[in-house]
């Protein structure tokens, strides 16, 4: 019972954590692509982390702001409609593997919180409820920008499931399995056999149909702030407006990971096989941790010495010398602590929790190499226009995906 | 597209819808409003309506001063409003037959031009925002906020200017003007060729644009369109080079012309003659000359020394009667026009022989091209609208009045 409900918190808190760091990479990112600063005002003691506190005043304004009902809107539709979409967002995560199952006397323990033999499916049927979400805020709001951004929503999220599912069905037949974590198995550790190179056009078709699926720019259309104001969530305020908000990201964040799982080897790392990183997960730890302090202990030293252009007359200003000594603090105690116990040797199931870790960090980094990926997108492609965007979806890519199936499976019946 | 609603509605008995885009609505830049017939997403009939920005300018005027009137006009084409100064003095100069100093229309030509450049920046970046792409926009307003420093240096305000006078300009450059607009339309160009290069290949920028708005040479001269939005569809019309004033014929520069007429052109003419206006900017300096005076010595207009008003009676009896009673012109009419950052931008005024005058009559430039906006839409989908109305680059303050 414990470890189940662990199972399915950890998961959930990890995207939770994940989200923050997003925003702030959207809204850093997007403000240097764009030649100007960011979020740079928010702080905590004088602490900003270059803008990464943001998003906790955010929060915290959202939650306080008036939650405002249209007088005419249908309150129940209203009201459930953002949670079904953030239910949904959540929900998707469940069947997608973070690491290499551990190998316990009682059997394997995958480290997802749902092991299901027809994930991909899952995955397919929860994202479809999300449609409903955008529908029923779109319908329930009572307003014509949103009933015209939830329509636009739910005939691109439909037309473009279907792109998106068969766009993986190569993907299925070369691994010859609908689980995720075999998905992941069978594309090894070896760089060169993961599905973006076996399935390069399957690959693009499924990240130009997320991109659509999530609606970013430039399929962002429902909420086209220049056509319809801010389409289905016009109306929205307060955290109601933030679980849309929160969806949104969390769908891209689930996005990634898929990305991340089905063509870029999900928690494979490049080039070490589960063996091999279970074997040698003491040394691997051991050093990178070394070069953590290392690293640490050179930065704090440049960060010290830096001087701020910037005078603000607050705590602001000695945020470089604290963040520097905290560095320094903790680049000597992690030096310090490797040094005095020598290198690490992992045995039976501390090797495998390790190499687990390691493969956690590494998918984490993927998944946010995509969101960064979304970021950069969106910040340099200006928006389709309704009916090029159906264009697109049925005339473009759904044949090509079709080709591509097609291809695939003669190409595997073949050899 | 007709037909296909057409046939569409036999099969399926659809609602129209109505939607009202506007007054307040992120695209509607300013305060426009176009009610449009929906069917689906496509308009099928829209009635654009205006006035909701309207402060009646021209009303105004005939209780002010001449000189008065000067602020009011800041207030037309706010995005641009040196040039809605140069076009009211130019006018009034015309009716009292005045020739401005040399060094004045050297200064208003570098001005006119500034601000030129940062209307064309404006138009075209959010012409492009709402078509989604932000990061233009920023791009352009970086170069936008350095002009706009410059031109706070130079009279004090950055949109209200009131720079001109009847007869000259306020004041003369301040040192270093030539070194900081230099440098400004450096990163102008770069900025330019940087969002040229973001856009102007864009596969779904050039499905958004090209063939959308699309308006003939004919329809575009018989609605009265001036500028660039008339230059797009490929008629050379530029009143700096067909009735030049303020010695613009001696400039090396050319009219920027397009051919098709649609949403496309209309930003890309643009983008060029952001360029020629830098052109003309770096040939105008050379001929700046610090000790030249920018106002005219005519007594009729221009405020005697402070040195002679404290002195000689006649000097004083000329400063009060100026303040007092204003300019006076001799009795008569003049309808004088300039080539604003929007097309021609005219001014007729009538003159009584008194210190206000009898009627002000202001010919915005984007009042004729708003009319075409509702043909244009019709047939096209909210996107289209939102497009369209963005290349036209209709200013609400010059619109209502």
């Amino acid at each position: 019972m414990l470890t189940m409900s662990l199972k399915i918190i950890i998961p959930f808190v990890l995207i939770l954590q994940i989200l923050p760091i997003f925003i702030w990479m959207e809204r850093k990112g997007a403000s240097y692509i764009q030649d100007r600063r960011g979020p740079n005002r928010a702080n905590i003691f004088g602490i900003r982390l270059g803008g990464l506190v943001h998003t906790l005043p955010d929060v915290i304004k959202l939650i306080f702001k008036e939650d405002i009902i249209p007088t005419r809107a249908n309150r129940f539709i209203y009201t459930i409609a953002p949670f079904i979409s953030m239910a949904v967002a959540c929900m998707t995560f469940a069947v997608i593997p973070w690491a290499a199952p551990l190998a316990l006397e009682k059997g394997s323990f995958a480290l997802q919180a749902l092991e299901m033999n027809v994930g991909i499916l899952y995955i397919f049927a929860i994202a479809s409820i999300g449609v409903y979400g955008v529908m029923l805020a779109g319908w329930g709001s009572n307003n014509k920008y949103s009933l015209l951004g939830g329509l636009r929503a739910s005939s691109q999220m439909i037309s473009y499931e279907l792109t998106l599912s068969l766009s993986i069905v190569g993907v299925l037949i070369l691994s010859g399995s609908l689980e995720l974590g075999a998905i992941v198995e069978s594309q090894s550790s070896n760089l060169f056999s993961w599905n973006f190179i076996r399935q390069p056009l399957g690959c693009l078709l499924f990240i130009v149909a997320a991109v659509a699926e999530t609606n970013r720019t430039p399929f962002d259309l429902p909420e086209a702030e220049a056509e319809l104001v801010a389409g289905y969530h016009t109306e929205y305020s307060s955290l109601k407006f933030a679980l849309f908000y929160m969806a949104e990201y969390v769908n891209m964040i689930v996005a990634s990971a898929l990305m991340a799982t089905l063509f870029f080897g999900g928690w494979q790392v490049p080039f070490l096989t589960t063996d091999l990183l279970r074997e040698h997960a003491g040394i691997i730890i051991h050093y990178s941790l070394l070069g953590m302090g290392a690293m640490a202990l050179l930065g704090s030293i440049p960060l010290f010495l830096y001087k701020s252009r910037v005078h603000y007359g607050d705590a602001r200003d000695t945020e470089t010398k604290k963040l520097s000594v905290i560095l320094f603090i903790v680049g000597i105690a992690l030096l310090a602590w490797r040094a005095a116990s020598g290198e690490l040797f992992f045995e039976g199931l501390a090797a495998q929790i390790a190499a687990a870790a390691l493969q956690v960090g590494i998918f984490i980094g993927k998944i946010l190499f995509f969101c960064w990926f979304f970021v950069w997108v969106r910040w340099t492609l200006p928006r389709f226009r309704y009916d090029q965007l159906m264009q697109l979806g049925w005339k473009a890519m759904l044949p090509l995906a079709l080709l591509n199936l097609f291809v695939t499976a003669g190409v595997y019946l073949l050899l | 597209m007709a037909e296909k609603n057409a046939e569409t509605q036999d099969h399926l008995q659809a609602e129209k819808t109505y939607l009202n885009l506007g007054p307040s609505h992120p695209a509607m830049h300013g305060t426009l409003r176009l009610f449009c017939e929906l069917d689906g997403e496509t308009i099928v009939k829209a009635e654009p309506e205006f006035g909701y920005l309207h402060r009646g300018f021209e009303k105004h005027c005939e209780n002010s001063t001449y000189t008065q009137c000067i602020p009011y006009t800041d207030r037309l084409n706010y995005i641009s409003a040196m040039m809605n100064n140069v076009g009211f003095c130019k006018a009034v100069e015309e009716l009292l037959d005045i020739e401005i100093p040399e060094q004045a229309k050297v200064i208003r030509v570098i001005v006119c031009e500034i601000n030129r450049i940062i209307d064309h920046l404006v138009c075209t970046s959010t012409n492009i925002l709402d078509m989604g792409a932000l990061t233009n926009f920023w791009y352009y307003f970086n170069v936008r906020e350095k002009f706009y420093n410059i031109i706070e240096k130079l009279c004090g305000a950055r949109l209200t200017t009131a720079y001109t006078r009847i007869g000259g300009i306020t004041k003369p450059l301040y040192l270093g003007f030539e070194e900081e607009v230099k440098d400004c339309i450096r990163d102008l160009l770069k900025a330019i060729d940087d969002v040229e290069g973001l856009i102007s290949h864009n596969r779904i920028f050039l499905k958004r644009t090209v063939g959308i708005g699309k308006i003939s040479a004919e329809d575009a001269i018989s609605y009265g369109f001036t500028g660039p939005c008339l230059r797009a569809c490929g008629v050379n019309l530029d009143l700096r080079k067909d009735q030049p004033y303020y010695d613009y014929d001696q400039y090396d520069w050319e009219v920027v012309l397009a051919e098709n007429g649609d949403t496309y052109d209309r930003v890309i003419v643009r983008f060029y003659e952001m360029r020629e206006s830098a052109k003309i900017i770096l040939q105008a300096m050379k001929r700046i000359d610090r000790q030249a005076s920018v106002m005219t010595s005519d007594r009729r207009v221009a405020l005697p020394p402070k040195k002679e008003v404290y002195t000689n009676i006649e000097s004083l009896m000329n400063h009060f009667k100026l303040i007092y009673e204003g300019i006076r012109p001799p009795v008569g009419e003049v309808y004088s026009a300039t080539e604003a950052a929007n097309g021609e931008l005219g001014f007729f005024i009538v003159s009584d022989g008194t210190g206000t005058p009898y009627r002000v009559k202001c010919r915005p430039p984007c009042f004729p091209i708003y009319q075409a906006y509702a043909p244009m839409c019709e047939g096209g989908l909210i996107g289209d609208a939102v497009a369209i109305l963005g290349g036209l680059n209709i200013i609400a303050g010059e619109l209502d009045r």
